[in-house]
Order: C-alpha cells, then sequence, then structure tokens
C-alpha cells in the first residue's frame, strides 16, 4: 500500500435503504469495475482495503459518509473522485476525495448533524416536545440491540436541537412544505444515539409521536466546532496537510 | 394509456419491512424502459425472495434478450416476505416490479420461472396481489397471461389451473417467438381476446395450454387420457431446445444487485444437457442433448462478465462441469488472466471420475480455495448401479485422498435417502464409505487434521426419468435409517469425530414428491394450502407439513396414492402428452435396467443407446475440442 485516500460519500434517495453490508459490496465492486488499484490484506482470503467511518443506519440518507481505501500505486484524488463516482449506482455519490496526511479520520469524527423530516406533524406541538427534552437533563430510552433490549440516555449526546420553520431543503432532496423539520447535532458517544432514540425521547417526555415514518438525513459529521457547536470537515486536516 | 410508478406508494411501507432495499430496484445493468414505447410488456417473476430470484440465470437471460427487442419490455418481480405482503394488504398496493415498480396486473405476460416445485404458493400470492384471479378460467382481456417455464414446467399439471401457459426448455428462443405472436396479435386488434392469444400460441405445439386440454380419469382415479378440446391444438407439446450456445452468449449485462443475494458472482453456462445417465436426475434427462459453449467464448463472457460486474468470482455452471471437452485449458487460461487480480474460479458441479488435482489447483490459483464437493449419490456399489451413478469405492477414495495430500482439509461428499430399491445396509454403506475415506485421508498424510461432511438429501422420483414409475420412500423410512446412519457415525470412536452428518427429515420430500408427479387435481391442495396462509415452501422456518397434508386431506386428495404409489408401465402419466424427446419406452427400459443394476454409458463417447432425443427434436450433441486456446488480455 503506498497512499491512503479518504472518501466523503452521499447516500441518497432510494438507496439510502442500503445497509451497510450493502454499501461495502457495493464499493468493492465499484473500486474493480472502475479499475482502482485497491490494495488488498495479505493472508488466505484477502481483502480490499476499504475501511468505513460510522456508516449511517439503514433507511438513513446522509450527505456525509467516510471511508478510507488503500492503493497500491499512487492515485491523483481528483481523478479517483471521478471514476469511483462514475463506477457507483447513481445515489451512492462521491462528494470529496483527499490524500490522507494526518491522523487518524474516525478520531475525527466527533459529532453528526441530522435532519429529521416529519410529516403531518403541528410545528407548534414540535417546538414545546423539543424544549422539554431541552430540559431535562437526562432522558432514559431502550433500544432493541444484538445483546437484546438496552437502556440509555438519549439526552447527553445532543448538543442542539431546533426545530427548522423555513423549509428550504436541503442538497439533494426537494423542499417538502407541509413537513416539519428537526435539526440536531449529536456527539458521537458509546452506546451511539441515533435520531431515532431522540425522537423516542421526545415521545417519552412530551407524547410527541409523528404519524409517519420520519424521513432522516446526516448532513455533517466532523470534529465539533468550540464556537458553533456544529460539525466541521473532518477533511481539512488532510487538505492542510499539518497535524491536528 | 401510461402506467404509474408505485414506488411512491411502496416508500413509506418499506422502513418497516426486513432488507428494504430488496424491492428498490436500480441494480447495475437492469433496464427501465418506457412503458409507452414498447407493445410487448413482460413481467418476468422468480417465485421466491429476491436473495434467491435475482442470481438466477434463466430470468436474466431471458430480461436480457427481451430488452433487446425494440417493441418489447421486460421488467422483473419477486416473491414479497409476509411483512411486506402484510403491508400491502393493509395499503392496498399491488404486486410490483422491482424495476419500474409498476403493477404487475397491467404487463401482457407474467412469465413465471419454477426452477422448483416448491414456488408455487409463492406464485398464488404474487397473483392475488396483483390482483390477477388465481384461476385461468376467471381471467379477463385485462389480466396479463400467466406463462410458466423452467424445469418444474415439465409437469405444469398441479398448477395447470392458475395457468395459461407453459413452454418446456430452453427459453431463448421460444421467448422471443412468443413476444412476437403477441405483438402480432396485440397489432391485428387481439382478434378473438385472450382465447384468441391462447389458440395462437397452441397451435404453434411449443406452447402448452392447460385449459384446451381435458383430462378423463378412470373409475379407479388413473388418467384414461388427456385430449385437446378444441380444433387445431395439437396432442401433444415439444420442448425448445437451443443449438450453438455459442450464438447466445447471456448473459452480457449481469445483473448486480446492491442487496445481498445467495451467489455472489458471476456466472456462465459452460455447456447445456448432461448425458452421464443418472436416473434419478430430472435435469440431465430434460436438457439433453449436451451443447458445450465453445472455450473462446467462454473466455468472452468471463472477460466482458467480470469487466462489466465487478464480481470477484467466477463460476462456471454446468450439470458436470468438468466433463467440458476442454476444462482443463479453460482453468488454465483463465487462472493465467486473472493471476495476481484475486478473481478466484468455482466449479460448482465436479463429479469425482472427471475430478483431477491440477484442475483444482487452477481453479484455486487466485483466490479462496473454496471446499471440495463430491456426489456418489448412492452409499453401496450396487445402489450406485441403480441410479448409473458410475462412481466406484476405489475411484472416490483415491479422488479424495489426493485431494487431502494437495493441502485440502475439508471434503463434502453428498449422498440420497429413499432411492428406488433402497434397503437399510445400502444407507449405512454411506457410514462405511466415509470412514474408509478418512482412514485413507489420514494415512496418506499423516495427520489427523482432516474432515468430511456427509450431507445427505431425500430422493425425489420426478417425471420425465426411469424412476417416474418408482415408489416413492415413505418419510418414516427415511427417517429411521437416516437416524441408523447418523448413530453409526456418532458411535465410532476412531472416526466418529472427523466425519460431519448433515440431513433433513424426510416430510418435505413426499410434499415435494405430491407436487413433482401430482396431476390437476392436485392443485385444490395447493390453493387451500396458500389460503390457510402457507408461503415460501423451500424455506424451513416457513415450510409445514401438517398443513400440507391437513389441507390435502380437506380437498379429498390421498398423498399417498400420489408419492409412495408404485405406477405400472401403461398407466397414463399426467404428463404423457408433454414431449422432452424422450422415448417412453427407452425409459421404460431403462427403469427395468435399473432394477437388475444395470448400468448404461454415457452417448458423447460410446454409442448412441437410442433414448430418442436426437431424432424426436433434430438436434444432436454438440461438443469439443475446438484446439483453440484462451490469449492473455490486453490491460486497459
Amino acid at each position: 500500500m503506498v497512499q491512503r485516500l479518504r472518501v466523503r460519500y452521499a447516500k441518497r434517495g432510494r438507496l439510502r435503504f442500503t445497509s451497510h453490508r450493502d454499501i461495502s459490496r457495493a464499493l468493492e465492486r465499484a473500486v474493480r469495475r472502475a479499475g482502482i488499484p485497491v490494495a488488498y490484506s495479505a493472508g488466505f482470503s484477502p481483502h480490499p482495503k476499504i475501511s468505513y467511518a460510522g456508516a449511517a443506519p439503514t433507511g438513513v440518507a446522509s450527505e456525509a459518509e467516510y471511508l478510507e481505501i488503500g492503493v497500491s500505486r499512487a492515485c491523483d484524488p481528483l481523478r479517483l473522485r471521478a471514476d469511483l463516482d462514475a463506477s457507483l449506482p447513481p445515489g451512492l455519490d462521491v462528494l470529496d476525495v483527499v490524500e490522507a496526511r494526518a491522523g487518524s479520520l474516525a478520531d475525527r469524527l466527533e459529532g453528526s448533524m441530522w435532519e429529521v423530516r416529519l410529516t403531518g406533524v403541528d410545528p407548534a406541538e414540535a417546538a414545546s416536545a423539543v424544549a422539554v427534552f431541552l430540559a431535562a437533563a437526562s432522558v432514559a430510552v431502550e433500544r432493541l440491540t444484538k445483546k437484546g433490549m438496552r437502556a440509555f440516555d438519549a439526552r447527553q449526546a445532543v448538543q442542539t436541537l431546533t426545530v427548522v420553520t423555513d423549509a428550504d431543503g436541503t442538497a439533494g432532496q426537494e423542499p417538502i412544505h407541509s413537513c416539519v423539520i428537526l435539526r440536531m447535532v449529536v456527539r458521537h458517544e458509546t452506546p451511539a444515539v441515533r435520531p431515532d432514540d431522540v425522537l423516542m425521547g421526545l415521545r417519552l417526555v412530551a407524547g410527541f409521536a409523528p404519524p409517519s415514518p420520519p424521513a432522516v438525513t446526516r448532513l455533517a459529521q466532523g470534529p465539533l466546532d468550540a464556537m458553533t457547536g456544529e460539525p466541521a470537515d473532518p477533511l481539512e486536516a488532510d487538505r492542510v496537510g499539518g497535524d491536528l | 394509456m401510461s402506467v404509474e410508478s408505485l414506488f411512491p406508494r411502496l416508500e413509506p411501507l418499506l422502513p418497516k419491512v426486513q432488507k428494504p432495499i430488496q424491492y428498490v430496484g436500480g441494480e447495475l445493468n437492469s433496464t427501465v424502459k418506457d412503458w409507452d414505447e414498447a407493445t410487448v410488456r413482460w413481467a418476468l417473476m422468480y417465485p421466491d425472495a429476491y436473495e434467491v430470484g435475482l442470481p438466477n440465470q434463466g430470468v436474466q437471460i431471458l430480461y436480457e434478450i427481451l430488452n433487446e427487442l425494440p417493441d418489447t419490455m421486460a421488467e422483473r418481480t419477486y416473491a414479497v416476505w409476509p411483512d411486506l405482503e402484510a403491508l400491502m394488504r393493509a395499503e392496498g398496493v399491488p404486486q410490483f416490479t422491482v424495476d419500474g415498480h409498476r403493477p404487475v396486473r397491467a404487463f401482457d405476460v407474467l412469465g413465471v420461472s419454477f426452477s422448483t416445485e416448491l414456488g408455487y404458493t409463492n406464485m398464488l400470492t404474487a397473483l392475488d396481489l396483483a390482483g390477477i384471479p388465481l384461476h385461468a378460467v376467471d381471467r379477463t382481456d385485462d389480466d396479463p397471461i400467466v406463462l410458466a417455464g423452467g424445469h418444474a414446467a415439465f409437469n405444469p399439471e398441479p398448477v395447470a389451473d392458475f395457468l395459461d401457459a407453459a413452454v418446456l426448455g430452453d427459453g431463448e428462443q421460444i421467448a422471443i417467438a412468443i413476444s412476437e405472436l403477441v405483438r402480432e396479435w396485440k397489432a391485428e386488434g387481439e382478434p378473438g381476446g385472450r382465447d384468441g392469444v391462447l389458440l395462437r400460441l397452441a397451435e404453434t405445439g411449443g406452447v402448452y395450454v392447460p385449459k384446451f386440454y381435458d383430462v378423463e380419469y378412470l373409475p379407479d382415479g388413473r388418467i384414461k387420457r388427456v385430449v385437446p378440446n378444441r380444433p387445431g391444438v395439437p396432442s401433444r407439446v415439444f420442448k425448445h431446445t437451443v443449438m450453438d450456445l455459442d450464438e447466445w452468449p447471456y448473459p452480457k449485462k449481469p445483473l448486480v444487485p446492491l442487496a445481498e443475494t445467495v451467489h455472489e458472482r458471476f456466472s456462465v453456462e459452460i455447456f447445456r444437457g448432461c448425458t452421464r445417465g443418472c436416473r434419478f436426475c430430472q435435469a440431465g434427462m430434460i436438457t439433453r442433448p449436451v451443447r458445450e459453449r465453445s472455450i473462446t467464448v467462454i473466455g468472452d463472457m468471463v472477460a466482458n462478465g467480470v469487466r462489466e460486474s465487478g464480481f470477484n468470482e467466477v463460476g462456471l455452471l454446468s450439470l458436470s462441469s468438468a466433463d467440458h471437452s476442454e476444462i482443463a485449458e479453460v482453468a488454465k487460461g483463465l487462472a493465467d488472466r486473472y493471476e495476481g487480480t484475486n478473481t478466484s474460479l468455482s466449479l460448482p458441479s465436479t463429479r469425482v471420475d472427471a475430478f483431477n488435482i491440477d484442475l483444482a489447483n487452477e481453479f484455486s490459483r487466485n483466490g479462496r480455495r473454496s471446499g471440495l464437493t463430491f456426489a456418489p449419490e448412492g452409499g453401496s456399489e450396487r445402489m450406485r448401479k441403480v441410479i448409473n451413478k458410475m462412481v466406484t469405492e476405489e475411484d472416490l477414495i483415491r479422488t479424495v485422498t489426493t485431494a487431502y495430500t494437495q493441502g485440502w482439509r475439508q471434503v463434502k461428499l453428498y449422498f440420497m435417502c429413499g432411492l428406488p430399491t433402497e434397503e437399510d445396509i445400502d444407507v449405512l454403506g454411506i457410514a462405511d464409505l466415509a470412514k474408509k475415506v478418512i482412514k485413507a485421508g489420514r494415512e496418506a498424510t499423516g495427520s489427523r487434521d482432516i474432515r468430511c461432511t456427509v450431507s445427505i438429501g431425500g430422493f425425489v422420483p420426478k417425471p420425465h426419468t426411469p424412476f417416474q414409475w418408482a415408489a416413492q420412500c415413505d418419510h418414516e423410512t427415511v427417517d429411521r435409517r437416516l437416524r441408523e446412519l447418523r448413530n453409526s457415525l456418532r458411535n465410532d470412536k476412531q472416526y466418529g469425530k472427523a466425519i460431519g452428518f448433515r440431513y433433513h427429515d424426510g416430510k418435505p420430500s413426499i410434499v415435494e414428491g405430491l407436487l413433482s408427479r401430482g396431476d390437476r387435481r392436485v392443485g385444490a391442495v395447493i390453493e387451500a394450502v396458500w389460503a390457510a396462509g402457507g408461503r415460501f415452501d423451500g424455506w424451513s422456518e416457513h415450510f409445514s407439513y401438517e398443513l400440507w397434508m391437513k389441507s390435502a386431506a380437506e380437498v379429498g386428495v390421498d398423498v399417498d396414492w400420489f408419492t409412495v404409489r408404485e405406477r405400472e408401465e401403461h398407466e397414463v402419466l399426467p404428463w404423457d402428452h408433454l414431449d422432452a424427446g424422450l422415448d417412453r419406452e427407452w425409459l421404460w427400459q431403462d427403469w427395468q435396467d435399473a432394477v437388475n443394476d444395470v448400468e448404461v454409458e454415457d452417448c458423447r463417447w460410446t454409442p448412441c443407446y437410442d433414448c430418442g432425443v436426437c431424432p424426436t427434436m433434430g438436434t444432436e450433441i454438440q461438443i469439443g475440442p475446438t484446439g483453440r486456446k484462451l490469449l492473455p488480455l490486453t490491460v486497459v
């Protein structure tokens, strides 16, 4: 392996129904079709050196997914971006590629900004539920994990949570005027707190129960900016080439 | 009249179901044509879950061929799991295609590919969800023609009431011909309506329209005769055979799914047909004669398929892949081409007697060394003579021992239980064979780190084979023999731990037997099972033997009569009017030979033994060697 490249990609539209494993297979095949000289692990059963950082759950769209590809021959990031994007199915779209220069990418992904679109919801009701949630010191929720039902706090990890009133739409999505949008920044913790955990929390503290399934999109993830509290570009450190 | 996509109505249901990606479509190399640009519209169904149906070669080939026709379009549909089925019923969303998410009922033809009989209930679910009447006689001009194909269509009688038509054999040319016939009929203003087009199809002699045939029964329940009930309909319907596979190099654009499926590889059929003459094997009987694809076309298809798909495994498919006349050259040429690319090759069906270690080494050169599987099928020498699987014990032990000495640690051996004339000792012979394999392997390698897995399936007599007259073994006997075999393996202190044992109970084979050799009266059982919630019968977690038996009893069908009853020579069999080219007298003689332990050779290498296929169908054996070689691929 002579070089590592860091890739930001989006998971849009119908392809939000892909699981992490689906994406991993699609990527390996796209890399082969595109003729990208991906490096392989040594050993009995060689695997391509592609590693994924914090994949969005099945059913959740994302504008900010990250992975790292190790290659056996130096590649121009711009060329790789074009080749990989052309080879991936529409809906898995490559947005940015940089050469890895510093540190661990996963360590920089401190938090995510999520957008949750809810249809058939009264904005005032949403706003008051959010206020109750934010006023609470902790909100215990339960989720079914591989280890069975697990209880944890959904409040602490939530950095910001707001009701967005102007439905001006986000990248890759048509604006929907009849819906309420929640926007939140959630720190990556263990166990992970996901937007549906926050929704569960809103239901528990304020009886807030949207009638139809939420449309969730990750807008950004990265190091949490001390000033704004929002995630910054995690690839910036590689672009400037300095140490983080 | 254009047709709206159902996706906006389906999408809100998807977050609530397992593996939603399987319903989304958009596979690499899939095609969505403009509805109004096509005159003939096909929905192609594989009646099982997407993960099983998507890799199916037959559907992929027909999908591609039909979409290549300028005025024809084809989309795919699969069985939806019960979680989505419930939501679709609640929300009124009909059966949809995964390509354009169009309602199945809006298509002209619904082609259903039956590799196995266990998809019958899933077809009924799809018809019902689509809003298409289950019974062909209840359908109107607004319903598609429901057309069955695939190996199970060689006896479509159990589903005859639900089908408008069935075709036997290779689908490439007949699908195009049907599309053309439907196009002409539509262009003429659909004269005669639904029956008009069905009659035209029936008159060709290559499409079976069940409702144009009456079945008459004898007082004892056997069939008296099957006769056409209108003029112009031929008394026999023949299978279709594609000659010169090199002219049909499909799939050219293999479908690459996002969802995980059962076969994650690019597959090339290296030949069709098999004349080894295994008497239990329906596929070997109904796909004759052997037609090889040439080494150079195989090489071109692999190069194209790997480039188009990005798959890292290539499967060379056929009924007995090591029998290709140039398999050694194919393996070496492909291994050379893909040296260092982590592209592995697999050879799914390999006979013990055609296997050689050089071949196996070529196949594992550029990737994983996959396990080796051999299928002696019968546990004793006598049993193997009965089924005409001529593998001697010495051959098997020598081959497996060679594999162990070359570094393979694990070998899988496949057998059947419940074969005609089988006795307890034949099944217990499997244990002896497995122990001998381990003993010889330990001696040859000097290591105790070798294993073999014995895997057993229940035998089901199939139409168009010499065993079509045979009594199926009852499930109590099968289960008892398997228990004794398991005990014999488990209680062996010396070798037991080195031998794995995998088997299923004998009950599902009885249901498969009922559906395989059933006649039209069995349709009522299928419908009753489906109405009571029967789905996905090929999946052990969904299959219910009790439901099948209860439903059969309710509609008055005697399951034993269809399964464990031996038929006599001149009994009219439900599929006798459907012609696979096999001479009925030859099949009977082969059945008699089976009972007398008489073997038959392969007609590729010995004189013709008059099975009847070539003269009836106007076909001939097409095999190499061509003497050609695979050249290195130019690096792009």
